[in-house]
């Protein structure tokens, strides 16, 4: 009898338990940070499980690798500014899946130079598991460039590229089936590899910053399943259940993020947003309405509810806390604020409530689109900061937009409507937003977060003359 | 061997659980949701380790397993380590004014 056998079983079905339960306290705020322990634990039970096992003797690369990964993740863990969690979501995507390709490609070695040879149904796995990995790490790292603005965030499109796209994929699947039917055919990984990275460098270039909720989630998943595959290589249940969890998390979120789109995966990924859009913006002069920040704080100061409608502009402006600022003098007026938040605001799903509660917004003010909508037209004021398409009624009115369809927050049904923005130009997706020129939007032109300030000094004069 | 099929099915389970649970999260949790799966996910870091222990591992199989550990580890600790980070700031009501 041997440990291997008896202990280890157990303790990698506890780690598996440990991480349905973490994932399943997630889904409340108050039980959430339980959830991380007991992951925690699973994750330890399933390391010293394994570092156990007899096959594994050699132990000074592993202590090494752990010292630097874990010297590593501290720092970004703390260090890194909540801003640029999407950056980080994308980085640690490409970490895992670059983590579970290389170790397909070190098995497939092995089978090949030292056996036992793998099965058709591990090679299949194997190629599964290195396509999925090399794949996604080149996309994750094309998505972390776009998110952290080192690679122009507007899609990039050329004519043909679905085929291009395509017969590279096809070259890259055809390539796998050689190798799985004959996997001593040495020769032909290297090139399989070539294509998976050059495949996901592809997937991403047309992608442009307004799908990034969908395709981080789709790559999540992409980065689990390949983990999963993984698990059938090694024979290994933990592997398998953790990969699904993830696979089936991420592809959950895509779907949700596709549905708030009203877009198909197929549109997200191979539609090419930004490039209709572009000759559909045809813009005359209409007239518009604006305010300075004096008049729009007397607005706020004289009513009773107001809704606070945040997109990607309070993030890159960095407006939540003067935003916060805000919410305190208004509530301690007795006026009500809520923040209506859109599935895909932002560049990852859940993006606005992690940089909301960071500047200390309480959760329970931050309230879902379908929540929100029915109760627009109570709301005296709708305040937006830097969202667009999410509030464009065009969205509702016009069925040959681009955004046809696509769920909004009816901002247009409150009884004031104010937008901070920098001028009147079309913003990202380029379509004209017919809520601005509505008799009862305000415009208020500027930066979002120096406006959100001079909106803060006017609340405070008001408060101090009251 | 038949034990493929046996992995299909805890597969298919897995990731049926996994849809069902994953439904019950608030759009409110989403970015923790994903940094913990991510965090999860790293459990490849068991693969890693049974590569690079080996007894008789070859310098390609060290070299690659060595820098899957790596990477896994630095999923794993910063993953849960942001995830909690995050959860920490969600707060339900103000602090008591001073």
């Amino acid at each position: 009898m041997n440990i291997d056998n008896t202990l280890l079983p157990l303790l990698y079905m506890l780690a598996a338990m440990g991480f349905i339960l973490a994932i399943k306290w997630m889904n409340s705020p108050a039980t959430a940070r339980r959830g991380v322990i007991v992951g925690e634990i699973g994750m330890l039970l399933a390391v010293v499980g394994t570092l156990l096992r007899f096959e594994v003797v050699n132990y000074q690369w592993i202590l090494v690798a752990f010292v630097l990964g874990t010297a590593a993740g501290i720092p970004i863990a703390y260090i890194m500014p909540m801003t640029a969690v999407p950056q980080r979501t994308a980085f640690s995507h490409a970490c895992g899946a670059l983590a579970s390709a290389l170790i397909g490609t070190a098995e497939y070695y092995k089978g090949v130079n030292q056996g036992p040879a793998h099965t058709t149904v591990e090679m299949t796995a194997l190629i599964i598991e290195t396509l999925l990995g090399f794949l996604t790490f080149t996309a994750s790292m094309m998505a972390f460039g776009k998110l952290q603005e080192v690679l122009p965030q507007r899609p990039i499109t050329y004519k043909g590229q679905n085929f291009v796209n395509l017969g590279i994929f096809a070259a890259a699947a055809g390539i796998g089936l050689a190798l799985i039917i004959s996997p001593e055919r040495t020769m032909l990984f290297p090139l399989f590899i070539a294509l998976a990275l050059v495949f996901g460098v592809l997937l991403i270039i047309p992608i442009g910053g307004a799908d990034m909720p969908t395709v981080i989630a789709l790559l999540n998943s992409y980065a689990g399943l390949s983990a999963s595959a993984m698990g059938f290589v090694l024979n290994n249940k933990l592997l398998i259940v953790a990969g699904a969890l993830d696979g089936s998390s991420g592809l959950i979120l895509s779907i949700i993020m596709c549905r708030a789109m009203n877009r198909s995966f197929s549109n997200v990924l191979f539609g090419a947003f930004g490039q209709i859009q572009t000759s559909a913006a045809t813009t005359e002069a209409r007239p518009y309405r604006s305010a300075s920040a004096e008049e729009a704080a007397q607005i706020l100061d004289s009513a009773r509810n107001i809704v606070v409608i945040p997109g990607y502009g309070m993030a890159v402006a960095q407006a939540q806390h003067k935003l916060r600022e805000m919410f305190d003098l208004l509530n301690k007026r007795g006026i009500n604020v809520e923040f209506a938040i859109h599935p895909v605001a932002g560049r990852m799903p859940g993006h606005m409530n992690v940089l909301l509660a960071e500047a200390d917004v309480p959760y329970d003010k931050l309230r879902e689109m379908d929540d929100v909508n029915p109760e627009m037209p109570n709301m005296d004021v709708a305040l937006i900061i830097g969202a667009n398409d999410v509030v464009n009624p065009v969205a509702e009115t016009d069925p040959k937009s681009p955004i046809a369809g696509m769920p909004i927050i009816q901002a247009y049904k409150a009884r004031t409507v104010m937008v901070i923005k920098r001028s009147m130009n079309p913003g990202f997706a380029g379509i004209d937003n017919d809520l601005y020129y509505m008799p009862n939007t305000i415009m208020l032109f500027g930066d979002a977060k120096s406006f959100v300030s001079s909106l803060v000094k006017e609340l405070t004069a008001i408060g101090k003359a009251a | 061997m038949g034990t493929y099929e046996f992995d299909l099915w805890v597969f298919m389970l897995a990731a049926f659980l996994g849809f069902q649970l994953i439904r019950g999260v608030s759009p409110l949790l989403h970015t923790p949701l994903m940094s913990l799966t991510n965090a999860i996910s790293a459990i490849a870091v068991v693969g890693a380790i049974l590569i690079t222990g080996a007894k008789d591992a070859s310098v390609l199989s060290r070299i690659l397993g060595f820098s899957a550990v790596f990477l896994a580890v630095l999923n794993v600790v910063s993953g849960y380590l942001i995830t909690d980070r995050m959860l920490k700031m969600f707060k339900r009501r103000e602090p008591e004014k001073k």
